[in-house]
């Protein structure tokens, strides 16, 4: 059977869901996977990777992703490994392209759909944001791929039957000194299940409040931004939907006062699911929505946050 | 310092893509171009950083078309010293590492102290062409960057995760690709537009790589499902809820 190598990102000691949809990518498309791990609980977490086969905890003095990179590719050399893959993280992209590299094969990012063709690996993934979709094959040995968060689904069953320490030996030329954690535990718009994002009908920076609370409401929610909004400084560039922001694939999508423009559109249209809240009824973002609502935001926002709040309540 | 800033040409954000006939290629007609957003970011990183040290050169180095000399001239006049392009019409149909292993060769020749590249172009959007260029030369590489410290040999950076800021510490030669929030890339001033004319502008043809990408098939996003307007105002609120909660169940 094909054997997969997939890195797997942890917080302290516990899966991301992110990584656990990237084994289950690989799982789904028959490869048996070995799971690397690092860092400050990595053995805690090995065993709970549903899915993987075995687990490998990587051990080094702090991350670097070069040294790192030069493990993975290593180990994909020694196991024969036909495939690498990372979730589409900061983590998982910083790194696939390094151990690429060391493998001299074409990597590809950010991929929506993984399956075999005649025993040979093909990945889907956007183009331009997601303006058009290419299915593509790779004449590589080895398959390198990032999946995007909220793609695919985690393995159902399944998990490690051995763990093993391998040390980290490269010398690194990069090195991680500090993490800044961020505060709270809110969630990045890439994962999570719910993003609502707000565009130039919000009218002014203060007035994201109410989509503050509407994430608040649903409580594994993310609160964008359209590009107006973010060039303007009235949100961070961390939360920008679009060509030049992240591109998304929630659950549900919410957009409130965006019109959708093009660069727009490609960044959420993914989403299993968007409404739209706009006051002008010929907005473009109602072409891609699945239900909209015509009228004043700030009107129809609160009464939603408190919708919601009420069925949440109920749960 | 020897400074080199990588930028791409690709479709402006704005533009709206056709399929080829045949399905595998896009259909180039009528494209309007630019300088990828994150590459204008690059290229102002580079500059600042010229400046700051009041020493050394900024080297632009594009692989690109033999006509997209136009958005290059226009680095020049944002204060880059001089320009080579390495001439390939069908620059868009490489994938990440025919690229990268011709930037490679050729930073490889230049000796750069820096190099700077957008996070991701706004094309093929694989934000792999910087860590490998680095990989394959033996460099250090931060990608992501949105903050930068040099002092000497070595330098801080700051990168934002889904999870909070990290401080990245690195030796030259670096590759560092530029995120959104590390600067505000200037416009050409008139100056610069004059002065770009007399910067050298140097071609050579592209080393050839052959892809291991191939495309099986490109086509334009499934059309969504048709969608309704639940209402007006406030009274749609209800409407929408037993939506999401009964249709889309994700409530």
């Amino acid at each position: 059977m094909t054997q997969a190598i997939v890195f797997v990102e942890h917080a302290e000691g516990t899966p991301r869901r992110a990584s656990l949809e990237c084994v289950g990518a690989a799982v789904a498309a028959g490869a048996t996977v070995l799971a690397v791990l690092t860092g400050t609980g990595a053995e805690a977490a090995a065993p709970l990777v549903a899915g993987a086969s075995e687990a490998i905890v990587l051990t080094s003095d702090g991350y670097s992703p070069d040294a790192f990179a030069v493990a993975c590719a290593d180990l994909v050399n020694a196991r024969g490994a036909k495939a690498f893959f990372a979730a589409a993280t900061y983590r998982g992209k910083d790194l696939a392209p390094r151990v690429a590299a060391l493998l001299d094969v074409n990597p590809f990012a950010d991929c929506t759909g993984l399956s075999t063709e005649g025993g040979a690996f093909q990945v889907r993934r956007p183009w331009l944001a997601g303006k058009c979709i290419a299915t593509l094959g790779t004449s590589g040995a080895v398959l390198v791929a990032t999946t995007r968060l909220n793609a695919f689904k985690p393995a159902a069953s399944g998990a490690p039957a051995s763990v093993t320490q391998v040390a980290v030996t490269a010398a690194p030329k990069v090195r991680v000194t500090g993490i800044q954690a961020k505060a709270g535990t809110r969630l990045d718009v890439k994962e999570a299940p719910v993003v609502i994002s707000g565009g130039r009908g919000l009218q002014d920076a203060e007035k994201f409040k109410i989509l503050e609370d509407l994430a608040a409401a649903f409580g594994n929610a993310a609160v964008g931004a359209s590009r107006a909004i973010v060039d303007a400084g009235w949100r961070p560039h961390n939360e920008q939907v679009g060509q030049t922001g992240k591109t998304v694939s929630p659950q549900l999508y919410i957009a409130v006062g965006i019109s959708g423009a093009i660069q727009h559109l490609a960044g959420m249209r993914t989403s299993a699911t968007i409404v739209a809240i706009n006051k002008d009824k010929d907005a473009p973002i109602f072409k891609v929505a699945d239900y909209g609502i015509v009228g004043d935001a700030f009107e129809i926002v609160p009464a939603l946050t408190a919708a919601v709040k009420a069925i949440k309540s109920q749960a | 310092m020897n400074i080199v800033a990588c930028v791409k040409r690709v479709p402006t954000t704005e533009a709206e893509v056709k399929v080829a006939a045949g399905g595998k290629a896009l259909d180039t007609a009528g494209l309007v171009y630019m300088i990828s957003f994150y590459d204008e970011i690059a290229l102002e990183e580079a500059v600042k950083t010229k400046e700051a040290l009041g020493a050394g050169e900024v080297t632009v180095l594009t692989l690109g078309p033999a006509d997209g000399t136009k958005e290059i001239r226009e680095c020049l006049a944002k204060g880059a010293d001089k320009a080579l392009v390495l001439k390939d019409d069908a620059w868009m149909t490489r994938d990440a590492r025919s690229t990268a292993k011709t930037l490679a060769a050729k930073l490889g020749e230049l000796k750069p102290d820096l190099v700077f590249m957008g996070r991701v172009a706004t094309d093929r959007d694989n934000a792999a062409v910087g860590p490998m260029v680095a990989t394959y030369l033996g460099w250090a590489c931060v990608t992501e960057v949105i903050g930068l410290e040099l002092s000497g040999q070595s330098g801080k950076a700051r990168v934002e995760t889904e999870h909070g800021v990290e401080t990245v510490e690195f030796t030259l030669p670096a590759v560092i690709t530029c995120n959104k929030g590390l600067n505000e890339p200037r416009y050409a001033g008139l100056k610069g537009i004059m002065a770009a004319k007399k910067k050298p502008l140097d071609e050579a043809d592209a080393a050839k790589i052959e892809n291991q990408a191939t495309i099986v098939q490109l086509a334009l996003p499934p059309a969504r499902k048709e969608g309704r307007i639940v209402g007006q105002g406030v009274e749609a609120v209800p409407l929408l809820i037993q939506a999401l909660r009964n249709e889309a169940q994700v409530l």
